[in-house]
């Protein structure tokens, strides 16, 4: 489950070592527009400690490392990726070629450590206008790629328009990136709202997100975690709907049923996907 | 009537007929930026006095130079219910040779009052004054709200000096202290310095770790039960106590809970909870910042109230005796609850019990709010440096790692598992934040006591060994 | 072999350490903490272990701690050295 993911500075110890506590369902190490080109070797090293000898409770472990056009990129996953965290996140990723790129160099790392193939997932974080036109190709270019990212900062950057709270100059790139995530079966990512003193701005936002059908939230700030995690996680109505979904199911197998109704509802194969799903989160939900 | 007003505070002092070996009291309400007690100690130093003991509520780094008086023998006696680092420290490596003495904010005016703890002479700063002695901590450049502290020194010393940068024709309305026990009045030209008697707006912390503290805080409080209208709270003015007061604050207004008081030393987080209809009443023995200052004075519903009425245990009834919830902080807290506010973890005195150990007795609910470690110290110990507060009086410890709840209070333990809460038992965390930070070196400690800790019934409850010199 | 010059790693901001490394015949080792009392002897330890990793048989290490973790003062002990051996 994975429904918030928290940026932490990769030079800033005091915040490594206590990510695991923020609420978050993933912690995002980041190597890249964090940190300083005069301390990429600090942090690399840092937070490839923080991997190894941190305790990271139930929190997956996400690295942003710098971008493959960069020197640092090789010595990053050098460094992070004996440590196996459980994503590499891509930055400035514009198309095919460049997941590909990039997996072949996690693949030789991978070979070299005796990993099984693809045991640390890719998170190609799309934020250019390129970008956004090649979303298919980006989250269908290799079995590595676990979910693509939506990067608004720079993409506005890219796109020559201001970057505003209501986020309308980034409704197409939302939308064209869930399409593109759901056609190559990958999950799919917001963006981080970025006014941190805004409380009611950031329900809005993400409760936008939910709604286009965004997996979860990226978030900057850990006041906004809390409230990524309520608005991606079902509602106790929506939990209780799915297991009368699976009891209805279960009960139809056994009087040998094919297809059932439920309110008055054909209950069909989506459906049923869906209440599963729902169950699987809620049963990780009670875990943490 | 001639008025009580004398020409200067060596006049004062003369007048009063204070003498070598006698005691001496101070109030605390200009915090870091009192002139007073160092302005009287260098007359009483001038005139000759030696053996003084001073009784001040609480003393500040601005007070350092006491050091001098007491190594020069003025100074021979320190009671307070709260010393800063820079003379803890002085203390710790053994400056005086008699044994400080530490209360609690309710327990020296209990003491005052019972005749354990006479006062030869009171000295009260007051940022307004009229020439017979009615004075108030609201009005004046130097305005520091509540005077609370300075009731009990009034009321019982032998001999009362007010002294005052604002003085005013008589007589003074809505005074707090009145004139019928004050003997004297000095004009001088500042008591203190305005930007360390009050604090401009305090910010809601950044620090991640706090934040997550604050919400536990808050919903630890909304499991409780005690969450309902009539809901009485005091917090501390530290970053994560105030980002608790700002989390419960919108679930009260979420969930319409009109509270009847919020208590304490008040900050303007507080101020906004009684603005916004959390509480009917705000009672305040001591304003934190410019914000309580300007609603005390302007706003009727928030009261001021003494030291004796906050928290004193010999008082008929107190205000923390009717307390629903208090958020309080700790330098270390051990397996048993027991906290310590007084040292730090390698043993140097830099606090002290304030209100922390009363309104731990009074309250239903007592929290103690603190991150798992402190630069790599684990916040939990096997015991505790110093006892400042029972752990019989504390109910859970909130920390990033994990909500530990006192054995003894098995219901509260089930209402925060029911709500999902991440409940851990206090061993366990201390193992947890042991395992991130290594197991800390036992300290050995000196063999000298320079503190004794008494507790608010007038017992005492430990002692603080001195610290050896480094090197 | 000996750091070649002189280089510094970390931070004073709570919870980092700050090192200074610099050529010298033998390791030497200068620590200053304010959990000295509590960790000293196992800061010590691990800044040599470190440096031995790392290959290190001849600096002066100047730790300034503000309370780092293991984890943290092992990061940037390798830090200093690496960048120290650099040409």
């Amino acid at each position: 489950m994975r429904r918030s993911m928290l940026f932490l500075p990769g030079n800033t110890p005091n915040m490594l070592i206590n990510g695991s506590a923020l609420g978050a369902d993933a912690i995002i190490f980041d190597l890249e527009d964090a940190v300083s080109p005069t301390e990429k070797d600090a942090a690399r090293i840092l937070v490839r400690n923080t991997l190894k000898y941190g305790d990271m409770g139930r929190c997956e472990t996400i690295v942003r490392v710098n971008s493959i056009d960069t020197d640092f990129f090789k010595k990053d996953i050098d460094a992070v990726l004996p440590e196996k965290p459980n994503l590499i996140m891509l930055p400035k990723t514009s198309c095919e070629k460049d997941v590909l790129t990039a997996d072949e160099y996690i693949t030789e790392v991978e070979k070299k450590l005796g990993f099984p193939e693809n045991t640390v997932r890719l998170m190609p974080l799309i934020e250019t206008a390129l970008g956004v036109e090649n979303a298919f190709e980006i989250a269908a270019a290799s079995k590595r790629v676990a979910a693509i990212f939506l990067g608004a900062e720079d993409l506005t950057a890219d796109l020559r328009c201001r970057r505003t709270k209501e986020g309308r100059e980034i409704e197409y790139a939302r939308t064209r990136l869930v399409v593109a995530a759901r056609a190559a079966g990958v999950d799919v990512y917001d963006t981080p709202f970025t006014d941190v003193n805004d409380d009611e701005g950031i329900v809005r936002d993400a409760e936008n997100a939910k709604g286009l059908g965004f997996t979860g939230k990226a978030s900057i700030s850990p006041r906004h975690v809390e409230v990524i995690n309520a608005v991606f996680s079902p509602t106790q109505k929506e939990i209780d709907y799915a297991y009368e979904v699976m009891d209805a199911i279960k009960l139809a197998k056994e009087q040998g049923r094919g297809a059932i109704a439920l309110h008055g509802k054909m209950v069909d194969a989506p459906i049923v996907l869906r209440a599963q799903q729902t169950i699987d989160m809620a049963e990780e939900m009670q875990k943490r | 009537m001639k008025d009580k007003v004398v020409s200067s505070l060596r006049e004062a002092i003369i007048n009063t007929g204070l003498k070598s070996g006698m005691t001496v009291s101070f109030h605390h309400h200009l915090r870091n930026g009192d002139f007073v007690l160092n302005m009287v100690m260098d007359e009483i130093a001038a005139l000759g006095l030696r053996d003084i003991n001073v009784n001040a509520s609480s003393l500040f780094d601005t007070h350092k130079p006491i050091i001098e008086h007491i190594k020069n023998g003025v100074v021979t006696g320190l009671s307070a219910n709260y010393m800063a680092a820079g003379i803890g420290k002085a203390v710790s490596e053994g400056v005086l040779a008699k044994p400080v003495q530490f209360r609690t904010h309710g327990g020296r005016p209990s003491d005052i009052e019972l005749g354990r703890t006479p006062i030869d002479v009171a000295f009260i700063a007051a940022p307004t004054a009229d020439t017979m002695g009615n004075c108030t901590g609201k009005t004046g450049k130097s305005a520091c709200g509540s005077l609370g502290y300075a009731f009990p020194d009034a009321m019982n010393a032998q001999k009362v000096v007010v002294i005052t940068d604002n003085l005013v024709p008589y007589p003074l309305a809505n005074w707090s202290i009145p004139e019928t026990y004050v003997d004297f009045v000095v004009e001088v030209p500042e008591i203190g310095d305005p930007k360390g008697i009050v604090s401009g707006t305090t910010k809601i912390t950044r620090d991640p770790v706090g934040l997550v503290m604050a919400s536990y805080a808050a919903k630890v409080i909304k499991s409780s039960g005690l969450l309902k209208d009539g809901f009485s709270f005091q917090t501390g003015a530290g970053g994560a106590s105030l980002a608790a007061a700002k989390f419960l604050k919108d679930i009260m207004l979420k969930e319409n809970i009109k509270g009847s008081f919020g208590l304490g030393g008040i900050t303007g987080y507080m101020v906004e909870m009684l603005e916004a209809g959390c509480f009917e009443k705000l009672l305040d023995v001591q304003c934190f910042d410019l914000r309580a200052v300007e609603s005390i004075r302007d706003n009727p519903n928030h009261c001021e109230i003494s030291a004796t009425h906050y928290a004193s245990p010999s008082a008929k009834s107190a205000v923390v005796d009717s307390l629903d919830v208090v958020i309080l902080g700790a330098t270390e807290i051990d397996e048993n609850f027991n906290v310590n506010v007084h040292t730090d973890s390698n043993g140097y005195i830099m606090g002290g019990s304030g209100g922390h150990s009363d309104t731990a007795a009074g309250a239903k609910l007592t929290m103690i709010i603190a991150p798992m470690s402190r630069a790599r110290l684990p916040i939990v110990t096997d015991h505790v440096t110093c006892v400042s507060t029972p752990g019989r009086d504390v109910d859970v410890l909130v920390t990033q790692g994990g909500i530990a709840v006192n054995p003894a209070r098995a219901e509260l333990k089930q209402r925060l598992i029911d709500a999902h809460l991440p409940v851990i038992d206090i061993h366990d965390l201390r193992e947890k934040a042991e395992k991130m930070t290594g197991k800390p070196k036992k300290l050995s400690r000196g063999d000298r006591v320079v503190a004794d800790v008494i507790y608010r019934d007038g017992t005492k409850i430990d002692e603080i060994r001195c610290v050896p010199k480094e090197g | 072999m000996k750091v070649l010059k002189k280089a510094t790693a970390g931070t004073m901001e709570s919870s980092d350490a700050y090192i200074e490394i610099e050529p010298c015949d033998d390791v030497e080792i200068e620590l200053s903490s304010v959990v000295k009392a509590q960790f000293g002897d196992s800061i010590i330890e691990t800044v040599k272990s470190v440096l031995s990793e790392c290959g290190v048989t001849g600096a002066r290490v100047k730790i300034s701690d503000r309370g780092a973790l293991d984890c943290v003062l092992r990061a940037r002990v390798e830090t200093a050295c690496l960048r120290g051996k650099e040409q």
